[in-house]
């Protein structure tokens, strides 16, 4: 690796070739301000705000596309420099709305951040808002805002680089360049997999969530619904940055309490439906292994993942595993098994997962098979920020919440149950229970080590008693294709799959960054969440999902075994192929 | 070439993409092949190069609407372009295209409901001494004035 050696403001620093002046900033403890870099995608120079200057030349340049020369000096705050990123940032502005204080960004908004650090206190330049732009409220997931787009073009990179779903273009040019899907059509009609992440990386309000919040609050409100909520397993190291801790904080117990005070009368965790999820995929991973089913077997607990695959691989739906996703699994229990220990009748339950997407928004309503308890299995699902906003409105401090426990038996966890939520996670799950059913021992080491981390694409091998299972994980939708287009080639060419068993996510990192967390997330903070997931696992008494007293429980009281009659009726669900434009 | 042909690409055109198919590069080329042959790029041929190419609709459609060259919509019979470029502008090209409007109820990009006209709005048509200037299905008509549009348009029917 050869390095250059280079001075910011005066600070030495050495950094390895093709290093942008950005990053050599960073390492060098300067701060250069952006607005349209994002450390995940490749730098696009549309803001302007990064630019700096090298000693001995007048000219202007951007740092975070220009890279380090050798035994330069580079200048990146001057009253020159200064005064044109001021221009530079009031010539946004005024092109932007300015109704901040209504916004669902305001308090998180990188625009609003630079105005404030700037200082600005006037527009001096005509504003140029562009008020005829419509909303594209279509999705049952993500609103598209093009009036406070600040056209930087992130979500159109995430959009096609990091997912490879080729929803959002640049529309048009100029100061009317709109990020929209093709052919004048509505992002629902658009190959849009809904994952999200156009929205967590959005700096300012153009792109969010749908927020159902009311219709949270009006059930909370209706004396005739039974509130039960439940948290995904990314919602407890996810929730803590929205509140000051550190990213990766676990706080649970917390949020068991939060909600209970949100109006919840029951609290469940989805981490319950996780280690049901790995009874019912491991199972049918091993039937597959051995009875000679389809191969390699695709996870499909990521509703992003199966958009995708049912628009773009509608070829390889039967390699998807038909268990349903952790939530849609305590969806049906809850309305059914719970529903009926409890006295309840299922009509009057409401039922709110907290998760940390925005495709589940609309996996609650894809299908009849989400209906499977005779109710919508599922009433609401409210992303991480969702959360953090009913639990600021409620004057809530949480913070300093005194912990609670979730309500049995749907609250009860494995360690396997709880890693769902970063790359690799269910992977590991699965294999500590798929190692029990192929061998009938225990696996030993319950950690995976291999599977685990922000590598794109984890490949090995399980030693199952002589039996070598592959397996493969993936996360960050564009990096699952060239694996995808492996499986496929070998399925039409009648080769022997590649692998066995293959974990997919369609966010980079898993559920931890998913596009309904909170902001900012990037490697470092990706990892930092992980991290608290893995060691939430470590502090689980049970860390396999077999061994989980509740999920023994339902499995004796209700569903039988894994694949059983009960088990299909509720727990399982099926693919179909999904055209790429719906209009 | 197994693929449907949905928008009746010519046995021209489908060699043509063939050839490109490719080559890097080759998106413009092939767009301005389909614009050449059908007049726009519809949503149909975008569809069908979409295909063809294995280029996601989307980047077709950020390109299609990069470049004014190329026309999303369905020319009229008779395409009329007014000048806007700075001489025709200043001797009253918006006019003409004001007039179309009120008259015809012609926006620039658009076509007339019988299909008859479409209208463009173009930069210079290389004779700003007739200014302000027009054409219409490719004749020239120079020093315009709003009340001579009507009499220009019904020669053509």
């Amino acid at each position: 690796m050869s390095t250059v050696h280079v001075k910011i403001n005066g600070i030495p620093v050495e950094v390895e070739a093709g290093t942008s002046i950005l990053l050599a900033a960073k390492k060098a403890g300067v701060r250069i301000p952006t607005l349209c870099y994002h450390p995940d995608l490749k730098p696009f120079g549309s803001c302007g705000m990064c630019i700096v200057k090298q000693e001995g030349s007048p000219k202007i340049m951007r740092a975070c596309a220009s890279p380090c020369d050798e035994g330069r000096s580079y200048i990146t705050d001057d009253p020159e420099l200064r005064k044109v990123r001021k221009e530079v940032l009031q010539l946004t502005l005024s092109t932007h709305p300015a109704s901040c204080l209504t916004c669902i960004r305001n308090g998180q908004c990188e625009l609003q951040n630079l105005a404030t650090e700037f200082g600005i206190r006037e527009q001096p330049f005509q504003p140029r808002v562009n008020f005829r732009a419509k909303k594209d409220t279509s999705s049952p997931s993500i609103v598209l805002d093009p009036v406070k787009c600040v056209k930087c073009g992130r979500c159109v990179q995430v959009c096609q680089d990091l997912q490879g779903v080729f929803a959002l273009e640049f529309i048009g040019r100029g100061g009317d360049v709109a990020m929209a899907p093709a052919a004048m059509l509505q992002l629902d009609d658009s190959p849009c997999i809904k994952c999200g992440q156009c929205a967590a990386h959005c700096p300012v309000g153009a792109i969010y969530e749908k927020d159902d919040t009311g219709r949270f609050e009006a059930a909370v409100g209706d004396p005739d619904k039974v509130v039960v909520a439940e948290i995904a397993p990314s919602i407890r190291v996810g929730l803590s940055e929205e509140f000051g801790l550190p990213a990766g904080t676990v706080t649970t117990k917390k949020i068991y309490t939060a909600l209970r005070r949100l109006g919840a009368k029951y609290v469940h965790d989805t981490n319950f439906g996780a280690d049901l999820t790995i009874m019912e995929e491991g199972y049918e991973l091993v039937h597959r292994l051995t009875k000679g089913g389809v191969l390699p077997q695709f996870t499909s607990c990521c509703p992003g993942w199966v958009n995708y695959a049912e628009e773009y691989y509608p070829d390889l739906l039967d390699n998807l595993s038909s268990a349903k996703s952790p939530m849609q699994m305590q969806g049906p229990m809850t309305k059914t098994y719970f529903a009926k220990n409890q006295k309840l009748d299922p009509s009057k339950i409401f039922l709110v997962a907290i998760m940390p997407c925005t495709a589940k928004k609309y996996e609650i309503i894809k299908d009849d098979t989400m209906k499977s308890s005779g109710f919508q299995d599922t009433d609401l699902v409210l992303t991480t920020r969702e959360l953090a906003r009913l639990i600021r409105q409620a004057g809530i401090d949480f913070a300093n919440l005194p912990e609670s426990e979730a309500d049995d038996p749907l609250g009860e966890y494995s360690g396997a149950g709880t890693i769902f939520g970063a790359t690799g996670g269910v992977m590991e799950a699965a294999i500590r229970t798929a190692y029990h059913a192929v061998t009938g021992k225990e696996l030993e080491d319950v950690e995976v080590k291999a599977v685990r981390g922000l590598k794109e694409v984890k490949v090995g091998e399980v030693d199952m008693d002589g039996r070598k299972v592959r397996v493969a994980v993936v996360h960050g939708m564009a990096n699952a294709k060239e694996l995808l287009d492996e499986v496929r080639e070998c399925k039409k060419a009648g080769k022997p799959a590649p692998y066995d068993f293959v974990e997919i996510m369609a966010c980079r990192g898993g559920c931890v960054a998913g596009g309904g967390q909170p902001y900012g997330a990037d490697d470092e903070i990706r990892a930092e969440r992980a991290a608290g997931l893995y060691s939430d696992d470590e502090h689980c008494k049970i860390r396999r999902s077999h061994e989980n007293p509740s999920i023994k429980k339902i499995y004796k009281e209700f569903l039988g075994e894994p694949l059983s009659e009960v088990s299909e009726k509720y727990l399982h669900t099926s693919y179909r192929q999904i055209p790429l434009y719906k209009a | 070439m197994s693929e449907k042909n949905i928008a009746n690409f010519s046995p021209e055109l489908i060699a043509f993409i063939g050839e490109w198919k490719t080559k890097p590069g080759n998106l413009v080329m092939v767009l301005h092949k389909v614009q050449e042959e059908q007049g726009y790029i519809s949503r149909e041929a975008a569809d069908q190069v979409a295909e063809m190419l294995d280029v996601p609709l989307a980047k077709i459609w950020g390109v299609i609407t990069f470049y004014h060259f190329f026309k999303l919509n369905k020319p009229g019979k008779y395409n009329i372009q007014v000048c806007l470029g700075t001489a025709c502008y200043l001797k009253g090209g918006q006019a003409l295209v004001d007039e179309l409007k009120s008259s015809i109820n012609l926006d620039v990009g658009g076509l007339t409901e019988d299909g008859r006209f479409s209208l463009d709005a173009v930069r210079c048509l290389g004779c700003c001494g007739l200014a302000p200037v027009m054409t219409v299905g490719g004749e020239v008509y120079g020093k315009v004035t709003k009340a001579q549009v009507a009499g220009i348009l019904e020669k053509y029917n």
